[in-house]
């Protein structure tokens, strides 16, 4: 974390004079000196960047050049917006992913586990701007059924503004994240697939058989949580790429979150926006590996009791 | 009237271009309360026919003919009515009892969804049968264990556990697939015990299908001999180990390593080769033979090694004593043999010989030089060349994407960097030679070899450096008994021809006992005592040796 700060604030302070970005041309020497001044921008580079850490702990980044706001206040605003689009698209890949992995580990000879990853396939390997156009083309201007861009209308609840109460909220959300999520399910896909068909030739599920246990329990309960452990691992270093990801859907769909006040930031050279984002991205990466490795603790025992070395 | 009848089971693996017979038109009958022993080296169908009986074959492969009829059905009807003889009827237990349950359900879930699925029984009363399951099967704290996770029992425990899943629905045939091949022979005299005791109290009817000559000869009622699918011989365990008729049962009974003698060679009755003698020749005429000086070769003194589980401290609460203060000396021109269960440190000690480990504490000697304190790389070298290295695994100590040549011209060449090339290449030719291979192997790849024929390129990789001392951790404990009877053979012509000295680490009492001179028997990283070989086997000193020895499956037990 402490490395990723660092780097976003040399973002901060190197690249450029801030002030020169903020002012206006007629602004006189003594104007940019004060405020020069009142931004701190001439203490020592350690008084400067332990500001920073303290200021970023307590979730303040500064103003924002080009919205002259302070950029607490646009994630806040913003968050919402991706947290939701991250979340639906994380769900349909783990689901839709999950089952069809399974489906196709079982029947591996069939008609539709080819199909299933023949698409897999192209999902791999097309990139996610080209999907988020073709999805455009096909589903908002040729069929007209789903919009093309934005939220639609949002409910404020206050701390939280969701598209999930309305209509267009949810009709407007469903193109994002299927784009978003296709690219994860095909990975989900493909790893539960390889993972059951190697666990269906293990001794446990042949013994398992031998005791006659049905064959649904063998492969929904014997089977499957041993094959979702590598799944969680992988699951949860993508979560982070799907927020990565979801820059280009963004902009793409034009959806009012994170990534697309990225991009705007970007083109505006926003330095405090960018730093935010990339100390937010960090946060949520060390988040969801922390999450991870508690999972990992409840799911599997070998790992639960380890150091208790087997006795009898 | 049999309780198990196998009429004509042949099953096929439908290949691409063939189909492959993994057993045929064979013929078994078993009674209750009779085990009946199915033996045979590995590819012999001994296994294939064991899971035919219950219809698990994996893919591409199937029984194509033949019935099987338990008491009055006939089991293999149709392919649908299998499922419910399985674990209700019939129950089966594999080889390797790390791998057969399933490692994220604890053994009272797995015990309770077995019985549940054959018999009707609440969740309550299911428990309670499988904790009584528990204590029939040896396993104390049965209440409290109930709840544990596979990992967290020893193996033999876990055999236990697979017995007692096996046994849950009060089935009234078991087939035992190699049950104890993993195990330890303490804790595979248990099993057996087990098994046996179960067999008289439930009137079971058992099929155990081995390897291992000497649990048939301990536990079978009668033997079943299989040889590539089809079945040679069947008969009264008696009959067959002392009076076989088959020339392949003969073989095989005697290329067991007898217990209770020494014996100078194997008789090898399938293939004897008589111009190996000639062979050797050849590769005398380069080997500097060094006479027999009535020296110790390797002297090793106090020798400790630990393992820390904790890589950053080193708290001497949680290291592991892998070898504790071991010292012994070995003769020039003599076979040492270490002896010891898994886990008493013996592959450590030839590890740390052969120096790949550094000792935490300790010396160890070699020509009087101690090798642990070497810190000159050219110095080492030279040792490396005089001691030389023969693994367990045949199949995974050789690099598969080499050819056997360039295997063997690897440490010629490193020690020998200005050898010429057709010099390089006659001695590679001699070198295969006297491991009995012939010149064309050297231009063939590892995977086309089979397990003992892998073995002998690795016996001739070692030989390459024209080694003083030959350390042979497990070299024929991968290998079938006829197999391993040319293996052990050939290092017996091998040492007696260039006057090599042998480290030989085994498990294996009786095969110890043919190859060595003096033997140590290793426990918990203890020395317990070395003594000649006859001695040791005659009037063991320590109390240790007197268990092992008494737990070792003996093939003569069959005469008493």
């Amino acid at each position: 974390m402490l490395v990723v700060a660092f780097v976003s604030f040399s973002l901060f302070n190197f690249v450029g004079d801030p002030i020169n970005n903020m002012v206006g041309e007629e602004t006189s020497d003594e104007e940019r000196a004060e405020l020069r001044e009142t931004l701190g921008l001439m203490d020592p580079i350690h008084v400067q960047f332990s500001r920073f850490i303290v200021n970023a702990s307590k979730g303040e980044f500064g103003i924002s050049y080009q919205l002259r706001r302070p950029v607490s206040e646009l994630i806040v605003e913003r968050l919402p917006a991706t947290i939701e689009l991250v979340v639906i698209s994380a769900l349909i890949a783990l689901v839709t992913g999950t089952l069809l992995g399974v489906y196709t580990g079982i029947n591996r000879k069939g008609f539709l586990s080819d199909f299933v990853l023949a698409i897999s396939l192209l999902g791999v390997s097309l990139p996610t701007f080209v999907i988020g156009i073709l999805f455009i083309y096909l589903f908002a201007v040729i069929l007209g059924i789903l919009p093309s861009f934005g939220r639609g209308e949002v409910v404020d609840l206050g701390f939280w503004t969701t598209g999930f109460l309305t209509v267009s909220g949810l009709k407007a959300i469903i193109l994002p994240s299927v784009t978003l999520s296709l690219f994860q399910m095909t990975y989900i896909i493909r790893l539960v697939r390889a993972e059951m068909m190697e666990i269906l030739q293990t001794d446990y599920i042949k013994f398992a058989r031998a005791r006659g246990i049905g064959e649904n329990s063998i492969k929904y309960k014997h089977a499957l949580k041993n094959g979702l452990i590598p799944v969680i691992t992988i699951a949860g270093i993508n979560i982070g790429t799907l927020i990565a990801f979801s820059i280009i859907t963004e902009t793409v769909f034009q959806w009012p979150g994170m990534g697309f006040l990225f991009i705007q930031a970007v083109q505006f050279v926003d330095i405090p926006i960018m730093s935010a984002y990339l100390v937010f991205i960090a946060f949520v990466f060390v988040m969801i590996n922390f999450i991870v490795d508690i999972l990992y603790y409840l799911i599997d025992p070998r790992i639960r009791v380890k150091g208790d070395v087997a006795s009898g | 009237m049999s309780f198990l009848k196998i009429n004509n089971l042949s099953v096929d693996y439908q290949m691409r271009k063939e189909t492959v017979y993994a057993a045929k038109n064979v013929n078994i009958e078993v009674n209750k309360g009779e085990i009946l022993g199915l033996v045979g080296e590995s590819g012999s169908g001994k296994s294939t026919v064991g899971n035919a009986i219950i219809n698990l074959i994996d893919e591409p492969g199937k029984v194509s003919s033949g019935s099987v009829i338990l008491g009055d059905f006939n089991i293999h009807e149709n392919s649908e009515s299998i499922v419910k003889y399985r674990g209700n009827k019939i129950g089966l237990i594999f080889q390797d009892p790390q791998t057969s349950l399933n490692p994220i359900l604890t053994v009272g879930e797995q015990l309770i969804e077995t019985i549940q699925t054959h018999l009707k029984l609440s969740k309550e009363e299911a428990k309670n049968k499988s904790i009584n399951l528990l204590k029939e099967v040896g396993i104390k704290d049965a209440e409290t264990r109930f709840d544990n996770y596979p990992h967290q029992f020893s193996g033999g425990m876990r055999q236990r556990v697979v017995i007692s899943l096996a046994l849950c629905c009060e089935p009234e045939l078991l087939i035992a697939d190699e049950p104890t091949t993993a195990l330890d022979v303490s804790i595979q005299s248990q099993i057996l015990e087990l098994i046996k005791k179960l067999t008289k109290e439930r009137n079971l009817a058992v099929i155990l299908i081995t390897h291992d000559m000497g649990v048939i000869a301990e536990t079978a009622d009668r033997v079943a001999v299989m040889k590539s699918g089809n079945l040679v011989e069947i008969g009264e365990t008696k009959k067959i180990l002392t009076n076989p008729k088959e020339n392949y049962t003969k073989s095989l009974v005697s290329s067991v390593p007898p217990t209770n003698k020494k014996i100078s060679r194997f008789v090898i009755i399938e293939k004897e080769n008589n111009n190996k003698k000639e062979n050797n020749i050849k590769i005398l005429n380069r080997w500097s033979k060094k006479e027999i000086i009535k020296q110790d070769l390797v002297k090793i003194k106090n020798l400790n090694k630990s393992f820390d589980d904790n890589f950053f401290t080193e708290n001497s609460k949680n290291s592991v004593m892998a070898v504790n203060d071991v010292s012994f000396e070995i003769k020039e021109g003599e076979s040492f043999g270490l002896v010891g269960e898994s886990g008493s440190g013996k592959s450590t000690i030839a590890k740390m010989v052969v120096n790949l480990f550094k000792p935490t504490s300790g010396d160890i000697f070699f020509d009087n030089v101690c090798i642990t304190k070497i810190k000159q790389r050219s110095e080492l070298m030279k040792f490396r060349k005089q001691i030389q290295m023969i693994f367990q695994d045949p199949y995974s100590s050789l690099n598969g994407r080499l050819k056997v040549k360039d295997i063997i011209a690897e440490p010629i060449t490193l020690h020998n960097p200005s050898i010429s090339n057709i010099d390089l290449n006659n001695y590679i030719y001699d070198l295969l030679e006297s491991v009995e291979l012939t010149q064309k192997s050297a231009y063939r790849y590892p995977h086309e070899f089979s397990g003992g024929q892998r073995q002998r390129i690795s016996i001739a990789r070692a030989l390459a450096t024209q080694p003083r001392l030959l350390v042979c951790d497990e070299p024929t404990s991968a290998l079938d008994v006829s197999i391993q009877a040319q293996i052990l053979n050939l290092l017996k012509d091998l040492q007696e021809q260039l006057n090599l000295t042998i480290l030989f680490i085994s498990h294996d009492l009786p095969v110890v006992r043919q190859m060595c001179d003096r033997i140590g028997v290793l426990k918990d990283g203890k020395l317990c005592e070395v003594s000649n070989t006859e001695d040791l086997f005659l009037k063991p000193g320590h109390e240790y040796t007197r268990e092992l020895l008494r737990l070792m499956p003996k093939i003569e037990s069959i005469y008493n």
